[in-house]
C-alpha cells in the first residue's frame, strides 16, 4: 500500500499547484454541516410528491384530481395541463443539447406516458403523509398500449411507436413513415471494402450492454418558492444552478432574472444531474399554493424516472495485417435513447476509435427510442459502451495474431498530428505515454494463478471547455475570496483556490473558494464534460491576474512610480528588482486610500480543452462453481495534463474505474414483461461496495496542455472508458471464453463456463 | 394517530421530541432535531448514508423507528468532533482526500468509528467488509480505506503513549 501523501509534488516549478492541501469545504463535509439538496428548510414549506405512471406505455384518457384537492392539507395539485405547450426546438442548457418540448413532457406527461415511472401529476401538502395519501386519490384513466424495450425490436418496422412525429434523421431522404429510430449518424473515411478485401485477418463480434444508472447516492432534491410578483428562489442540488435557471424559465415561461438559484452541495451527479425533473413541478406547486415547496425523490423514483445511460447492441468488424496493423474498422452501434431522442450514440461514434489511427472506417450509430426513462449523460457519455466492443475486438485480434495487448495498441496508436475519426487533429496528447507507463508498471509482471487472468484496455474522451465566470475579491486583511458558478462535486473549490493562490503567490489557505448563486456570479455551464478545472479554472486565473494588475497599480500610486517598473513576485509588489516592496496584506490594508475595494471578474468561453487518454490493466479471478468474478488488481494510467490537486485527480481516476467495474460486472436495468423496472433499489441494482474492490492504483502521466496556464486537461471522464473492455478482457484471459454481453454477472459467467465445458 | 413523546440521549445531551408512530429515527433526527448530517440515500438500509450508533451498535437510522429510540443513547455525525476538535477519522478523511461529493461521508465516518471501537487494529479486508454496507459512488473506496487504516494506526499510537 503506497501512501500517496508521501509522494513529492508533481510540479516542482510551482508553489501551490501540484501540492495536496486540505480542501476548503472539507471540515463542513466531515462534520455533517454541509447542506445538500434535502437539508435546506424554508419557513412554511409544503411537501411535494409525484404521481407516476405504472405503465411502460399508455395513453392518458383522463385525470381526475378532485378527490385529492378535497383532502384536508392538500394545497396544490398540478398535471400536464398546467404547463405551457412548447415548440420542438433545441435548448442548450445542460451537458448536451435537449429538446424543449421533450424536456417539458419528460418533467410531466401530456397525452401519453412513455415509461414506468413517468410523472403524471404532482401534489403539495402540509405533510409528506398527506401528500402521499393525495396521490392515491388522483384517478388516472389509462389506455394501455403495447410497449417496446429491446433495442432491435424497437427498430423493427412494426414496433410499437413512441412518437408519431419522429421520422429518422440522417437518412438521404425524409422517410415516409415515423420510426423509433430518431437518428442515424455516420462517420467514414477511406475505402473500407478494399481494407476488408486485402485483410490478412478479420475479427468480428456482436456486443450488448444494458442500461445502467449514474448511481449518485443523493437523490434529486429541491426547495422552491415563488412570490406573488413572480420572483422565484430555488435551492437545489444539481450540476449547474444556471442550467436549472434556464430550464425553469423556458419550461414555465418566466424571465431568467426572476429566478435565483442557490446551489446546494451536490451528492454526486456523474452527468445525471444536468437536467431538471423536480424544480419546474415544485415551482408550479408553489405558484398555485403560495407557499414554498420541497421535493425529494425516493431511490425508487431515482431509478425509475431519472436518466440512466443507454443499453446497446454493437456489431464490430476489424480488418488487419498479420503484423497487427489495423487497416479497417466497420462498426455499427444501436443505443437506446429511452422515451425521447438523445442517446449518446453520437459521442460513442466519435470516440469509438479515438485511440487508434485507422485509415479506413465506417462507424454508424442509431439513436433508438424505447419505453424506458429518457437517458441522461453519464461520465464520458457513450464512450465506455463503444470502447467495450472495440477493446474486446482488439483483444481478440491480438490473441489471434499472438501479439502483446499493449504492443498492438502502441502500433496502431494515435499521436500528435493524427486526425481523429471525428475530424480534429490531435496535438500535445499523451496516449503513447500512458501505454509506456502501463507497460513498465509492476502490475504487468505480477504472477497469475489458476482461474486468474489479466486484461488491458484503453480509452479516449474529448474533454470540454465552454462558458465560465469567476469573481475574485480581496479582504482588507489581504485574504481572498474566489466565487464561481461551478457546483463542487469532487473538490473543485480546492483547485480553484489553489490556482488563484498560485497566481497571487500566497498560501492556498489565504484563498477561500465558494460556489455562488445565479444572481451573484456570471453565467457558468454545468459541472460536467470534465470542464470545470479547465474552463472555470481559467476564468479564476484570468480574474486573479486582473487583481494582480490592480495591486501593482495601487503600489505604483503609493510609491509614485510608473506601474511598468512594478513586478509581482511571491505575493509582493516589487519596484525595480527590490528597491521597494509591499506585501499583498499591506496593499489590501491601504486599498481605501488608493482607489477603493479591489476585485475583478472574468467571463470566458474556454476553447482548446486537451483530450484525455487512459490505459488500464485488470487482474481477475473466476470462481468456476459460482461464476463470480473477483477483481484482484487494478491499475489505471491516465494523461492528466497537469494535476492541480493530485489527490483529487487520483480520486477521479479511482472513482471512474470503480464505476466502470460495476458496469462490467453487475449493474443493469432489468424489466419485467410489462416493462416495469424490477430492480429499482440498491439491493438489486448492485453497485460495487468496498469489499468488491481492491486498491486502484491511479498513475498520473503529465503531458501539459499548452492552452491552459498550468497545463490542465480534464480528468473526470476518461477513467470510466476502459474498464468495461478491460474487465471483459481479463475474464476472457481467465476463462478462455469471450463474453459478448455485459454485465459479466455470476449467472452469465457460469453459463459461459458450462457451454465451454460441455 | 397521535404523536409519541420520545426521550433519548443524542450526542451526549438529553433530547425530547415528538414523532408519529411510523416515523423513522432518520426522519426524526433530520426533521425534529435538525440533525441533517445523517443522509437518506435509499430509505431501505442498503446505502448506509444514514448510519448512526445506538447504544454502541451501528444501525441504519432509516430502518429504525423513532419510537424505538426511547431511552437509548444515539451518536450521530454531529457528535463526532468534540469541543471543536475533529476526530482522527475526520482529520484523516480530509488528509487522504477520502471524500469527493461528501454525501456518503457522514455515514462512512460513523461506521468507521464503530469499527475502530470494536477492532482498533483492523486489516484492510476487515475494513472493507465492515464498510460494505456504506455505498460510495465517487471514490472507488481506495482513499477511504487508506484514511481508516491511517486513523486506526494513529489512534493506536496515541493510546500506547497515554
Amino acid at each position: 500500500m503506497t501512501d500517496t501523501l508521501d509522494r513529492p509534488p508533481t510540479t516542482p516549478d510551482l508553489a501551490v499547484v501540484g501540492t495536496r492541501p486540505i480542501r476548503p469545504d472539507g471540515a463542513e463535509k466531515v462534520t455533517g454541516r454541509a447542506r445538500y439538496g434535502a437539508d435546506f428548510v424554508m419557513p412554511g414549506e409544503l411537501h411535494g410528491r409525484i404521481k407516476r405512471s405504472p405503465h411502460a406505455h399508455a395513453r392518458i384518457v383522463a385525470i381526475d384530481t378532485r378527490k385529492a384537492r378535497a383532502l384536508p392539507g392538500v394545497k396544490a395539485v398540478v398535471t400536464g395541463a398546467d404547463f405551457p405547450d412548447l415548440p420542438s426546438e433545441a435548448l442548450e442548457a445542460g451537458e448536451a443539447l435537449q429538446n424543449l418540448r421533450d424536456l417539458s413532457h419528460n418533467v410531466i406527461a401530456r397525452d401519453k406516458v412513455l415509461y414506468d415511472g413517468h410523472a403524471v401529476a404532482a401534489v403539495a401538502a402540509t405533510s409528506a403523509a398527506i401528500a402521499e395519501a393525495a396521490l392515491d386519490l388522483i384517478e388516472v384513466k389509462y389506455e394501455v398500449l403495447p410497449h417496446v424495450i429491446d433495442i432491435e425490436a424497437a427498430m423493427a418496422p412494426d414496433a410499437p411507436l413512441l412518437h408519431d412525429t419522429i421520422f429518422t434523421e440522417g437518412l438521404p431522404a425524409k422517410p415516409d413513415r415515423p420510426s423509433n429510430v430518431a437518428k442515424r449518424s455516420e462517420f467514414a473515411r477511406g475505402d473500407l471494402d478494399a481494407a476488408f478485401a486485402e485483410a490478412d485477418v478479420v475479427i468480428e463480434g456482436r456486443y450488448e450492454t444494458q442500461a445502467v444508472h449514474q448511481g449518485y447516492i443523493e437523490p434529486h432534491a429541491c426547495v422552491c418558492a415563488i412570490a406573488p410578483d413572480g420572483q422565484a428562489t430555488i435551492w437545489a442540488s444539481s450540476q449547474g444552478a444556471f442550467m436549472i435557471r434556464t430550464n425553469c424559465a423556458k419550461l414555465l415561461g418566466m424571465d431568467v432574472a426572476n429566478i435565483r438559484v442557490t446551489p446546494a452541495e451536490i451528492g454526486g451527479g456523474f452527468g445525471g444531474k444536468t437536467t431538471v425533473y423536480l424544480e419546474p413541478l415544485a415551482l408550479a406547486l408553489s405558484k398555485q399554493s403560495g407557499a414554498p415547496v420541497k421535493m425529494v425523490m425516493s431511490r425508487d423514483e431515482v431509478f425509475r424516472a431519472t436518466g440512466p445511460t443507454s443499453g446497446s447492441v454493437m456489431k464490430v468488424k476489424l480488418a488487419a495485417k498479420t503484423d497487427g496493423t489495423i487497416t479497417g474498422v466497420d462498426l455499427e452501434m444501436m443505443f437506446s435513447a429511452g422515451a425521447y431522442p438523445g442517446s449518446p450514440v453520437g459521442a460513442a461514434c466519435m470516440t469509438a476509435i479515438g485511440c487508434y489511427d485507422v485509415p479506413n472506417f465506417r462507424i454508424v450509430g442509431y439513436d433508438v427510442l424505447n419505453n424506458t426513462p429518457k437517458t441522461m449523460a453519464y461520465r464520458a457519455p457513450g464512450a465506455p459502451i463503444a470502447a467495450f466492443a472495440v477493446e474486446s475486438a482488439v483483444d481478440d485480434l491480438a490473441l489471434k495474431l499472438g501479439l502483446d495487448p499493449i504492443a498492438i495498441r502502441e502500433k496502431n496508436g494515435v499521436r500528435d498530428g493524427t486526425v481523429a475519426a471525428y475530424g480534429a487533429k490531435f496535438q500535445n496528447i499523451g496516449y503513447l505515454e500512458t501505454l509506456e507507463a502501463l507497460k513498465t508498471h509492476p502490475h504487468m509482471q505480477a504472477p497469475l494463478g489458476p482461474n486468474q487472468g489479466r486484461g488491458v484496455a484503453v480509452g479516449f474522451w474529448f474533454n470540454a471547455g465552454g462558458d465560465s465566470a469567476a469573481t475574485v475579491h480581496l479582504g482588507d486583511d489581504g485574504t481572498v475570496t474566489v466565487a464561481t458558478g461551478s457546483p463542487d462535486i469532487g473538490g473543485s473549490r480546492a483547485s480553484m483556490a489553489m490556482m488563484a493562490a498560485e497566481v497571487l503567490g500566497v498560501p492556498m489557505e489565504k484563498v477561500r473558494a465558494i460556489v455562488a448563486d445565479t444572481a451573484s456570479v456570471g453565467f457558468t455551464m454545468v459541472t460536467g464534460g470534465s470542464r470545470t478545472t479547465y474552463a472555470t479554472g481559467m476564468a479564476v486565473i484570468q480574474a486573479t491576474e486582473k487583481v494582480v494588475a490592480e495591486l501593482k497599480r495601487r503600489a505604483a500610486i503609493l510609491w509614485d512610480v510608473s506601474v511598468d517598473d512594478v513586478e509581482w513576485l511571491k505575493g509582493e509588489a516589487v519596484y525595480r528588482g527590490g528597491e521597494k516592496s509591499m506585501t499583498l496584506t499591506a496593499l489590501a490594508a491601504k486599498a481605501p486610500r488608493t482607489g477603493g475595494p479591489i476585485q475583478a471578474e472574468a467571463a470566458l468561453n474556454a476553447q482548446g480543452a486537451g483530450p484525455g487518454f487512459a490505459a488500464h490493466a485488470c487482474d481477475v479471478e473466476i470462481d468456476p462453481e459460482t461464476g463470480a468474478v473477483t477483481i484482484l488488481r487494478y491499475t489505471a494510467v491516465q494523461d492528466v495534463g497537469r494535476a492541480i490537486h493530485p489527490s483529487y485527480v487520483e480520486g477521479q481516476i479511482q472513482g471512474g474505474s470503480a464505476q466502470g467495474i460495476g458496469w462490467a460486472l453487475n449493474e443493469e436495468y432489468i424489466f419485467d414483461k410489462d416493462g416495469r423496472m424490477e430492480n429499482a433499489g440498491f439491493l438489486d441494482y448492485r453497485m460495487p461496495v468496498a469489499s468488491d474492490l481492491p486498491m486502484i492504483d491511479a498513475v498520473m502521466v503529465e503531458v501539459p496542455n499548452p492552452r491552459h496556464p498550468y497545463g490542465v486537461k480534464g480528468v473526470g471522464e476518461v477513467p470510466i472508458v476502459p474498464p468495461l473492455g478491460c474487465v471483459a478482457n481479463a475474464v476472457r484471459a481467465a476463462t478462455g471464453v469471450r463474453m459478448y454481453a455485459l454485465p459479466l454477472s455470476p449467472p452469465r459467467v457460469r453459463a459461459a463456463l458450462q457451454t465451454k465445458g460441455g | 394517530m397521535s404523536k409519541k413523546h420520545i426521550t433519548a440521549t443524542v450526542n451526549g445531551d438529553v433530547s425530547e421530541f415528538l414523532a408519529d408512530p411510523g416515523t423513522t429515527l432518520l426522519d426524526a433526527l433530520r426533521d425534529e432535531l435538525g440533525l441533517t448530517g445523517s443522509k437518506e440515500g435509499c430509505g431501505t438500509g442498503d446505502c448506509g448514508a444514514c448510519s448512526v450508533i445506538v447504544d454502541g451498535r451501528l444501525v441504519c437510522s432509516c430502518l429504525m423507528l423513532a419510537a424505538e429510540a426511547e431511552g437509548k443513547r444515539i451518536e450521530t455525525i454531529e457528535g463526532m468532533a468534540q469541543g471543536g476538535v475533529m476526530h482522527p477519522l475526520q482529520q484523516k478523511f480530509l488528509e487522504h482526500a477520502a471524500l469527493q461529493c461528501g454525501f456518503c461521508t457522514p455515514g462512512l465516518l460513523v461506521a468507521s468509528k464503530s469499527l475502530l471501537e470494536t477492532n482498533p487494529d483492523p486489516t484492510e479486508t476487515e475494513v472493507r467488509f465492515w464498510l460494505a454496507g456504506n455505498l460510495c459512488r465517487c471514490t472507488g473506496y481506495d482513499k477511504v480505506i487508506r484514511a481508516v487504516m491511517d486513523a486506526a494506526a494513529e489512534m493506536r499510537q496515541v493510546r500506547r503513549a497515554s
